[in-house]
């Protein structure tokens, strides 16, 4: 069937809403009798909690109650369990410990909620947390994670013998044997450190207890609204079918708000059973800062051995991930890292060993790209070394190692973060590669421009990056198709949505099959009492899970439309047509019946139904991959330096994205343009600084920079299209895409403008303050 | 709110054409007045410190961040709020731009950049990027990178004209 619909530049249907200020975010949720809650949180990374009084917050007017630990007898209790357990491979360490609704004796990092006001308004109740009185015994904080595993470090937990939170070792090939055959090896530690997701909506929850219905919904700012219900039900003993979460239109959410759970999103639940009152909790921006999840902090010790000519005989990668004081997460993050650090190059031994370590730092969990970026950033590093070493160009060396069109499916051999097997699934890398090269003119940028403009004392750089983004990762998802009797189209699924363009790109899906506008499909995602079968959205696996199950549920349909119509129209269905909205006899364009006719002759009031039949002309289907494809790309980047101000400015900045069929450009473009401006963040601007008591320096947004409109350069974007043999579709996720590659393409890109200089980047993110440290020293 | 026993004060604005008086606390914030007593829920909160703009509303025709404002400083102005600029059956002009241009994702910073946009344009009807960039320059947005939004701002100003 030739496409009328994917794959083009539609705008978006959700958007009238979103412009017009009538799309509802959780905070916008207002109920009769709504209480409002504000926390205290520790001002310590690492104390004992020695003693509360409460007693002057509980008397303030206005103040409904104060919950402590204490004060929530059995009902607290750390958890509930894992996102995702350890892997059950050999030799794997795996410490869990999870975090607690309400600290009870020792807190282990700064913004730990020690007690929560409840209170008539949230000016009240911030009011009361300040009449908290807390006495804390301060503890030796832990903040750098290779001091965190010295024998004689203070433990984050007690109870363990170290701060070894995880260990994890996966080898292919004999990476030994290939250091003996190799004319090269090189060594080196590379550090990477923390940023921030920064949503621009802060997270919230709120929460209503119907006790006569004995029914609770939740309004939550989760992208996993069915894993909270279930996890909800499970911990206030209900049934799931009394838990309905609602992730209403969520103001972004980049990874960490797929965090389970949060001691909020616990708590404001719970209170509000116990209150029989509903209740809003809305985190502030500095709350976010101290209490949402953040992500990146890795040392690498890595050590690439290859030939003369620069092929690549093995990699060593040993590192250690920051966790931060707990490790809810399993080992999402440091498993994406070393099945990203070998990027799209065949290399045929490698070996890596990681360690989770346990800091006073906030928790970690995955921010856009989940360990991904920190892969490509140590092995593109590696590549650009070697590269200078061997005197190779840095674009020769990569073509020279890049996985060849023909080797596809690609098996590592190693496990992934959804411990399926490594398994790159198709893609033809040297072209997406050369296509980047074309398009931002490598050859005469560096014969021709370079020279010209270094003459007129310009000191500009190119830096080209190829990387790979594992995406579309089970269990599962699912949907339901309705036709319904106005012709139009429902559509449930179980995952969330935070500014994807969901509610286009899954309507174009469905219009495909259906023949209907893509503005008569209507998409619901996040709602529990719609769909209450899925995961959610993370790993870039909306379009390619979710998308999947849409596609079957719609091609369900679809048959049940031709069956029906064939029967009514007496025709074969070969010959009938469907299109605009209804089912024609090819040649006798007179002779038709609408969707929304047959939809009511499907759900017949009255008359005898053949056994075996179903009602409407509804589906519902479920997708679930063995393992998810893999998406490729390549950046390249231009920028300008001022070597006295090391000011940076982006010329220009060329992105070639393979994620297998486009479902709609002007979405694809716009997911690559945030992402792209997210990593420069990770390049350059964005850095969390902790002082050595574990407070953070920079915990607002005057402070902590993210990349504003004068900062941004313009991107030019081209798709090539392998489309990935393991869905019908033939998609390849792109959310994390554009974030992904671009330290690393900045990194080359710097030192390439400063080819005069003695210097290295071994780090990210920089800032210019660090970048003339380095060139200086 | 007596509760409180803070000395209370009577409040008139105008917001979207309306004449609305309310008694409110000295110190509540304009971005809550809106938000919880008028219930226009359009103009979202982003920082509370006035840095990322996602809280822009239009005094008198100009920008203010809502955040930074107590509702009494409003007291005898207009407000104009992203509600009073178009409907989902009537967008204005830069609202459509921004559809059309995709402009926006998550679509919660948005409502502020639509009201310093409108105000942007009718000072400046023909701007060049530059200016665009540096009129948004106080309003972050993490979905985007700004480009469709410049895109979205150079379409409006030729729909404008």
């Amino acid at each position: 069937m030739e496409k009328k619909l994917i794959g083009k530049r539609i705008p978006r249907n959700e958007d009238p809403r979103l412009l017009t200020g009538q799309a509802q975010f959780v905070d916008d949720v207002n109920l009769p009798g709504m209480l409002h809650a504000a926390f205290l949180r520790s001002e310590y990374a690492h104390a004992r909690l020695v003693s509360l009084d409460v007693s002057k917050a509980r008397q303030h007017p206005g103040v409904v109650a104060v919950y402590t630990a204490e004060d929530m007898g059995k009902d607290w209790f750390p958890g509930p369990p894992l996102v995702s357990p350890p892997p059950t491979v050999e030799d794997v360490v795996f410490h869990s410990r999870r975090q607690v609704p309400l600290v009870k004796d020792k807190i282990r990092h700064a913004g730990e909620a020690v007690a929560v006001v409840i209170a008539e308004n949230r000016y009240i109740a911030e009011d009361a947390a300040e009449l908290i009185e807390v006495e804390y015994e301060s503890l030796p904080v832990i903040m750098n994670i290779e001091k965190a595993l010295e024998a004689d470090s203070p433990l984050v937990h007690d109870d363990l013998d170290s701060n070894l939170a995880a260990q994890l070792s996966q080898k292919k090939g004999d990476y030994e044997a290939a250091l003996k055959e190799a004319d090269v090896v090189i060594r080196r530690r590379i550090v990477i450190e923390r940023g921030a997701a920064a949503a621009m909506e802060n997270r919230g929850v709120i929460a209503q207890w119907d006790a006569k219905g004995e029914a609770l919904t939740v309004w939550d700012t989760t992208q996993a609204p069915i894993p909270i219900r279930n996890g909800l039900a499970a911990r206030l003993g209900l049934s799931e079918s009394q838990v309905r979460v609602i992730a209403p239109y969520i103001g972004g959410g980049f990874g960490p708000k797929i965090m389970m759970f949060y001691p909020e999103e616990m708590l404001i639940p719970w209170l509000a059973m116990k209150l029989n009152r509903p209740i809003k909790w809305i985190e502030d921006r500095r709350e976010n800062f101290y209490a949402t999840t953040q992500e990146r902090g890795q040392v690498h010790d890595v050590e690439i051995a290859l030939t003369r000519d620069g092929k690549v005989l093995g990699l060593k990668d040993n590192f250690l991930h920051d966790t931060g004081a707990y490790d809810p997460y399993g080992l999402t993050i440091p498993i994406n890292t070393q099945c990203h650090v070998m990027g799209g190059y065949d290399i045929k031994n490698f070996t890596s060993e990681f360690k989770v370590v346990f800091t006073n730092k906030i928790i970690v969990t995955p921010v856009r790209g989940a360990g991904r970026p920190q892969g490509i950033f140590i092995i593109e590093r590696m590549m650009d070394f070697a590269a200078k070493e061997l005197g190779i160009d840095p674009v020769e060396i990569r073509k020279r190692n890049l996985i060849q069109p023909n080797a596809f499916p690609y098996e590592h051999g190693i496990i992934d973060q959804a411990f399926a097997p490594l398994i790159l699934d198709s893609g033809n890398y040297p072209a997406v590669l050369q296509k980047t090269l074309d398009a931002i003119g490598y050859e005469k940028f560096i014969k021709e421009e370079q020279p010209r403009l270094r003459k007129e004392g310009k000191y500009v750089g190119i830096g080209v990056v190829p990387f790979i983004e594992t995406t579309g990762i089970g269990p599962y998802e699912g949907a339901r198709v309705t036709v319904e009797a106005s012709g139009k189209v429902n559509v449930a699924t179980g995952i969330g949505t935070q500014g994807q363009g969901h509610f286009t790109s899954f309507a174009q899906i469905v219009a495909e099959q259906i023949g209907v506008k893509v503005t008569d499909v209507r998409i619901v995602t996040g709602d529990t009492s719609e769909f209450h079968w899925g995961t959610g959205t993370f790993a870039s696996r909306g379009a390619v899970v979710a998308g999947s199950a849409i596609h079957a549920a719609s091609s369900m349909v679809r048959k049940k439309i031709f069956t029906l119509a064939s029967k009514i129209l007496e025709t074969p269905e070969e010959e009938l047509e469907l299109e605009d909205g209804a089912v024609r006899v090819a040649d006798m364009p007179q002779r038709f019946i609408s969707l929304g006719e047959l939809a009511l002759l499907a759900n017949p009031l009255r008359g005898a139904v053949e056994p075996g039949t179903e009602p409407g002309l509804e589906s519902t289907a479920y997708y679930g991959p063995r393992y998810g494809p893999t998406a490729f790309g390549a950046h390249a980047m231009i920028l300008e330096l001022d070597p006295d101000t090391m000011m940076v400015k982006v010329r220009r900045y060329v992105v070639t994205e393979d994620c297998g069929t486009v479902l709609n450009p002007l979405i694809l473009e716009g997911q690559v343009h945030g992402g792209v401006s997210m990593g420069l963040g990770n390049s350059y601007y964005e850095q969390l600084h902790y002082d050595e008591n574990g407070q953070l320096l920079n915990a607002s947004f005057a402070d902590y920079l993210l990349v504003g409109a004068t900062e941004m350069p313009n991107i030019e974007v081209h798709h090539v299209e392998t489309l990935s043999p393991l869905n019908e579709l033939g998609v390849k996720g792109a959310g994390e895409a554009g974030a992904i590659p671009v330290p690393a393409v900045f990194a080359q890109a710097v030192e390439n403008a400063l080819s005069d200089r003695e210097f290295e980047i071994n780090e990210m993110p920089l800032s210019p303050n660090r970048l003339f440290e380095l060139v200086k020293s | 709110m007596e509760s409180t026993a803070q000395n209370l004060f009577e409040l008139a604005v105008t917001v979207n054409g309306t004449r609305y008086e309310r008694t409110v606390e000295p110190r509540m914030l304009l971005s809550d007045f809106l938000r919880h007593e008028l219930d226009l829920t359009g103009t979202h909160v982003g920082c509370e410190h006035g840095v990322c703009g996602a809280c822009s509303v239009l005094m008198d025709g100009r920008p203010v961040r809502s955040c930074l404002m107590f509702a009494v400083q409003a007291n005898g102005h207009e407000i104009t709020t992203v509600e009073g600029l178009g409907t989902i059956d009537n967008l204005h002009p830069v609202q459509k731009s921004f559809q059309e241009a995709h402009g926006l994702q998550c679509g919660f910073c948005t409502p502020g950049i639509l009201t310093t946009v409108v105000a942007f344009l009718e000072e400046n009807p023909d701007p060049s990027e530059e200016e665009i960039r540096e009129a948004i320059s106080g309003n972050l947005c993490r979905c985007t990178g700004y480009q469709h939004i410049v895109d979205a701002v150079q379409l409006a100003a030729e729909k404008m004209k």
